[in-house]
């Protein structure tokens, strides 16, 4: 049974924080996961989770400099999906205050729900910062496996 | 994927297509503010009936557009939301705004 766990496949993904990558992180991922057969609706959540992650790294992290955003993925032969967002950018001094829905420091542009998107489309988040070194947003979703030998 | 916009009797009626985050969010809010400054509409229509993906900057970008609206006393209505967009438009409570039809 231990085989289930089996981490099948692992991609990494860098790229500067610049707004235009916000479609081209999601459109990525959504491609590297593919292979687990997903549902559409599936797609979405880990899309919007991700362009959310990104979003922030560009408006928050690194909102005076441009930096580098790191991505890590991997996928489980069970169906589960990890996905590390990290920045080295400003850090967040309040994790549980910047996961607050409706809070944010962006401006009257920004709905200050991006953490609640996360967690909500997402199985589970996990967020860790430093203030100036950096913030890891780690997310976890399962996806129901479907036959994959009909795919073939 | 773009904004297209059309102004017949007062009437602003903004057709948004492709996807809506940050980046694009950015352009689209500025074409469709500088439209409002310079014709003032009375109504505002935001079609998203073309929208195939959004983040909650498309709620910014909403939430945005009414205040903008609303100080300027005009009004303003988002139509034809997807269905794939639902669970982001519930999460985020703009239903309350009174402005989805």
């Amino acid at each position: 049974m231990k085989q289930e766990n089996l981490c099948i496949n692992e991609m990494n993904l860098n790229f500067l924080s610049k707004s235009a990558n916000e479609s081209f992180a999601r459109a990525t991922i959504s491609a590297f996961i593919a292979q687990l057969d997903p549902t559409i609706d599936e797609i979405t959540d880990i899309k919007t989770a991700i362009s959310e992650a990104v979003t922030n790294c560009i408006t928050h992290a690194y909102k005076s400099e441009i930096g580098t955003i790191y991505i890590n993925c991997k996928i489980f032969e069970n169906g589960k999906i990890l996905i590390k967002v990290r920045d080295k950018g400003i850090g967040i001094k309040d994790i549980a205050q910047a996961m607050e829905p409706l809070f944010t420091t962006g401006g009257s542009e920004r709905a200050g729900l991006g953490f609640a998107v996360m967690k909500s489309f997402m199985d589970k988040l996990r967020v860790s910062s430093k203030v100036n070194k950096g913030t890891t947003v780690l997310m976890e979703k399962s996806i129901i496996r479907r036959n994959i030998t009909s795919v073939k | 994927m773009g904004i297209k916009l059309e102004f017949l009797e007062n009437k602003l009626t903004a057709r948004i297509s492709g996807e809506i985050d940050h980046h694009s969010a950015a352009d689209f809010r500025q074409q469709i503010d500088n439209f409002i400054n310079k014709k003032k509409p009375e109504k505002i229509i935001l079609d998203f009936n073309e929208v195939s993906f959004m983040d909650t900057s498309g709620i910014g970008f909403i939430m945005g557009r009414f205040k903008t609206a609303y100080n300027l006393g005009i009004k303003l209505k988002v139509i034809n939301i997807p269905k794939k967009l639902e669970r982001l438009v519930k999460l985020s409570g703009i239903k309350n705004l009174g402005i989805l039809e």
